[in-house]
């Protein structure tokens, strides 16, 4: 019965070290999709070349399916899967926060490490930004932290809050994300001849 | 022509770059390693944890009474019976750099450059650079995650603040694309 560490297979150690293996994947597709490269990623936000969400939709798609079908078969506890916890106000804002810092800086965090460690001298200086910024975020957080923690809804699904079965709301992400495929490719048609 | 390689696709190594995967295939690869990490560990994937716990390990290293009174940093630190460092985030990241160095070396794509648009200059790049990264970190830790923490991992797991959050970062990065144009175009 998954997850493995969940149900006591194996230790801390050896999730460390499984950390560090399935982070060499994570590592390794990210490069191979081109965003160790901020050319490549903030191309997303000028429609000639829409990879970003080609990648983390197919991605999102792969990992949604494969939980379901474990699920179902009775492999997988899902309700051991760890959930980050909604507070919807603070997480609208800092997606908006981010979003800004993505289209500024070029990268997000993690394909900041894969920029750096391939000799990105840009993906350096953007990591050490996010350093220099959680170092700032540290001294004013007891000013903020009310906010941070407001709204809070729990650990909590969208197909808990809309009521509706599980299986359709995968369905419909399945459907939406084909959906956006076909139109981004149409849009890179579109807008890849300014290049 | 006589010569099989043009200059001007040439790269550091000597050889020409390899193109990038098609997305679909990158993405399906990244959604396995993720459904493995749900599988195994019983948590996705992250990237912006590791930042933190590396900056109250510094802060900790030249102010301990500082970091140590300091609500979100000792958050990181722990009751101080474990190294800060001893993360399941600092594993998977410093795994990142050699899983992405070592596609890197293989697709001869491993260079020191900065990554640019033709029109902007490196040093205003690079401010932008870091400009960008404090803006990051401090969305990331509003939003409880960054990309990888919430879109990413907790998209697959149809996370109600994941989805959000997800949406944000489109509606924030295309709300700036125009103005920043000339860093990539």
């Amino acid at each position: 019965m998954a997850p493995f560490y969940k149900y006591g297979f194996f230790g801390d150690e050896m999730s460390l070290i499984l950390a560090f293996v399935l982070g060499t994947g994570f590592g390794f597709f990210l490069e191979r999709a081109g965003f160790g490269s901020a050319r490549k990623l903030a191309a997303q936000f000028y429609l000639y070349d829409m990879s970003v969400f080609k990648v983390m939709f197919t991605a999102i798609v792969t990992a949604m399916l494969g939980v379901t079908y474990l699920g179902w078969l009775g492999w997988l506890d899902l309700s051991l899967v760890y959930l980050v916890p909604t507070h919807l106000v603070p997480q609208i804002v800092g997606g908006l926060v981010l979003g800004v810092g993505f289209v500024v800086g070029g990268y997000c965090p993690g394909t900041s490490v894969a920029s750096l460690a391939t000799g990105r001298i840009d993906g350096f200086v953007y990591a050490f930004g996010i350093g220099a910024g959680t170092l700032v975020y540290a001294e004013v957080y007891p000013w903020i932290k009310g906010f941070v923690n407001s709204n809070g809804m729990g650990q909590v699904t969208l197909p808990e809050v809309f009521d509706l079965p599980w299986g359709l709301v995968v369905f419909a992400v399945v459907l939406i994300a084909v959906a956006g495929f076909s139109a981004a490719t149409l849009v890179e048609r579109r807008f890849g001849d300014e290049a | 022509m006589s010569s099989d390689h043009h200059p001007a696709v040439m790269r550091g190594s000597g050889r020409p770059a390899s193109p990038y995967w098609n997305p679909y295939l990158a993405g399906i690869g990244l959604g396995l390693v993720l459904l493995a990490a749900f599988v195994l560990v019983g948590r996705g994937l992250g990237a912006s944890g590791a930042f933190s716990s590396t900056v109250a390990w510094l802060v900790n290293l030249v102010a301990p009474a500082h970091a140590q009174s300091n609500e979100y940093l000792q958050g990181y630190l722990g009751d101080g019976t474990t190294h800060p460092l001893k993360a399941w985030l600092v594993f998977e990241v410093l795994g990142v750099m050699a899983g992405a160095l070592f596609s890197a070396l293989l697709a001869g794509r491993a260079r020191i450059a900065v990554e640019k648009g033709p029109r902007v200059s490196t040093v205003l790049r690079l401010l932008c650079a870091f400009a960008g990264g404090i803006l990051m970190a401090f969305g990331a830790h509003l939003a409880r995650g960054c990309t990888s923490g919430q879109a990413l991992t907790g998209g697959a797991l149809l996370n109600v603040g994941s989805w959000a959050f997800m949406l944000m970062v489109f509606v924030g990065g295309y709300s700036v694309a125009w103005f920043m144009r000339w860093q990539w175009r």
